[in-house]
C-alpha cells in the first residue's frame, strides 16, 4: 500500500483541469501517462526513484473506485473533490443537485457507526 | 499599542456565494435566511472598525501537500493571490488579490517564535477558501490588509486541542503588544461537526447536531475547561471525519480568552450547521448596539447560548 502515492495522484490530478479532463475521458490511459509524466516528478530537474502503486491501487484508480479508496485510507477530501469533478456534472443533469455526493455517501453506509480507516500515512 | 476590537469565529461554507447568488428558482430554501444572517454577522465586524485583519484558516491541499505540510504557518507578503482553480470549479468562488502587512506579519512571526511556536512561513502563499469565505461573508470589499495564519486540521498527526488554545492565547499576546494605533480584528474559520468523503456527508443536517449544540455553548461561554475535558481527536472523528476544523474555532476562542461571546448565531443547513460568533474584547457602545441590532435581524443572541436551542446562557 502506498497511500502517499495514491494521494499524490488525487492531488495533482484535481488541481489541473487538463488532468481532470483526461482522467474523466480515459482513466486507464490517464493513469499510465500520469505515472510516466507526473508521479515521479519532484521538480523540473529532480525525480523520486522509489514511488509506485500496488496493482490494487492502480486498479482502484482506473475504476474510479472511491469506496475502495475510502476503505484503504486515501484522504477523504482529495477523493471527494476529484470524484465530484469527474462525476457531478453528469449526475446533476440526470438526477439533480448533490445526487452524486449523496450516492457517494450511500455506497459507504456500511461504515456508519464504525471507526473509519485512518487517513494517516 | 494595538487594540484588538473584535474576534470572529465562524464556520466556512464554500457554497454560500453560489447558494445566495443563484437565480431564485435554483436557490435552496434557506438561501434568503442564510444571506440575512451573514449580513447581520457582517455588521458585528463593521462595528469594530478594523484596520488590519489577522486571519486564521487551513489549506485544504491547495498549495500544501503531504510532501511538505506545515503544522502552523504564517504568510509574510505585501499581497496575496487567492482562490485556486479547483475552488472556482467546485464552489464558484472568484479570485481575489488581498493586501498584506509585512511589518505585522514579521512582528507576529517573531512574537510566536518567542513564545515557543516555531512557525513555518511563506513568502509565496496563495490563500484558499478557508480565508476567502470569511472575506466574502464579513468583508466583501476585501479592502483591508491581512496577516494570514494557517494550521493543520487536515493531515494527521494533528496538534492537540490544547495546543490550538495555547496558540490562540499567544496570538492574543502578540496582538496586544504590537506598537500601532490601528484597530485589529481577528477572524478565523473552521467547522462544527463535518463529514467529507464519508457516509455521513451531505445529509439533511450536519453529521452530529448534538456535538454542534454543545460546541456552540462551550465556545460562546468561553468554557475551555469543558472543551479540554471532552474534545479529543477521537471524539471529533466520532462527530464526523472532518470535524477537526473545530480546533481552529478553539484557537479563535483562545484569542478572545475564556470569556462570554458578545454575538452568537447559527443556521441548521444541509451537510453542516453554520455558526457565527463575535467577541468584543473592549466592548464599546457602538459594538454593543451592533450586536443587539444584528441579533434582532438574524434571530441570534447578543450573548452566549446554552446547548438547549434558543436559550440564553
Amino acid at each position: 500500500m502506498s497511500k502517499y502515492y495514491v494521494n499524490k495522484f488525487l492531488y495533482t490530478v484535481d488541481r489541473d483541469p487538463r488532468w481532470v479532463a483526461r482522467y474523466k475521458e480515459d482513466p486507464a490511459r490517464a493513469l499510465a501517462d500520469w505515472e510516466k509524466d507526473v508521479g515521479i516528478w519532484l521538480n523540473d530537474v529532480e525525480k523520486t526513484s522509489w514511488v509506485s502503486f500496488t496493482d490494487e491501487e492502480r486498479q482502484a484508480l482506473i475504476n474510479q473506485d472511491y469506496v475502495w479508496l475510502f476503505e484503504n485510507g486515501a484522504h477523504f477530501f482529495l477523493s471527494l473533490t476529484l470524484f465530484v469533478a469527474v462525476f457531478e456534472e453528469d449526475y446533476t443533469r440526470e438526477h439533480g443537485p448533490l445526487s452524486f455526493q449523496r450516492e457517494f455517501a450511500r455506497k459507504l453506509d456500511h461504515w456508519l457507526g464504525k471507526d473509519y480507516p485512518s487517513v494517516a500515512l | 499599542m494595538a487594540e484588538l476590537t473584535a474576534v470572529l469565529a465562524s464556520t466556512h461554507h464554500p457554497f454560500y456565494l453560489k447558494a445566495t447568488t443563484a437565480p431564485p428558482e435554483e436557490r435552496i430554501p434557506q438561501a434568503d435566511e442564510w444571506k440575512r444572517k451573514v449580513e447581520a454577522y457582517r455588521e458585528t465586524l463593521t462595528a469594530a472598525e478594523p484596520d488590519i485583519l489577522v486571519m486564521v484558516g487551513a489549506d485544504h491541499f491547495h498549495q500544501f501537500f503531504l510532501d511538505n505540510y506545515p503544522t502552523f504557518m504564517i504568510g509574510k507578503q505585501n499581497k496575496y493571490d487567492a482562490t485556486f482553480y479547483n475552488e472556482e470549479r467546485e464552489f464558484g468562488i472568484p479570485k481575489y488579490v488581498l493586501e498584506g502587512d509585512v511589518a505585522f506579519s514579521n512582528f507576529m512571526h517573531q512574537g510566536l517564535l518567542d513564545r515557543g511556536f516555531d512557525f513555518s512561513f511563506s513568502h509565496e502563499l496563495k490563500i484558499d477558501h478557508s480565508i476567502i469565505c470569511p472575506i466574502i461573508t464579513v468583508r466583501p470589499d476585501a479592502d483591508l490588509p491581512v496577516v494570514p495564519i494557517y494550521t493543520n486540521i487536515f493531515a494527521p498527526p494533528l496538534p492537540s486541542p490544547k495546543r490550538f488554545w495555547d496558540l490562540g492565547r499567544a496570538i492574543r499576546q502578540v496582538i496586544d503588544e504590537y506598537p500601532t494605533d490601528k484597530n485589529i480584528a481577528a477572524i478565523g474559520t473552521g467547522h462544527l461537526s463535518l463529514e467529507l468523503g464519508g457516509p455521513r456527508q451531505f445529509g439533511e443536517h450536519g453529521p452530529d447536531p448534538e456535538f454542534d449544540r454543545q460546541a456552540i455553548e462551550w465556545l460562546s461561554t468561553g468554557n475551555i475547561d469543558a472543551i479540554l475535558e471532552n474534545v479529543t481527536h477521537e471524539s471529533m472523528s466520532g462527530a464526523g471525519n472532518a470535524t477537526h476544523g473545530f480546533m481552529d474555532l478553539i484557537l479563535m476562542m483562545g484569542i478572545a480568552g475564556p470569556e462570554n461571546a458578545d454575538y452568537v448565531d447559527q443556521l441548521d443547513l444541509y451537510h453542516t450547521r453554520e455558526m457565527f460568533m463575535t467577541w468584543y474584547p473592549n466592548k464599546n457602545g457602538r459594538q454593543a448596539a451592533a450586536a443587539e441590532q444584528s441579533a434582532a435581524v438574524s434571530g441570534g443572541t447578543a450573548g452566549p447560548v446554552t446547548a438547549k436551542v434558543g436559550v440564553t446562557a
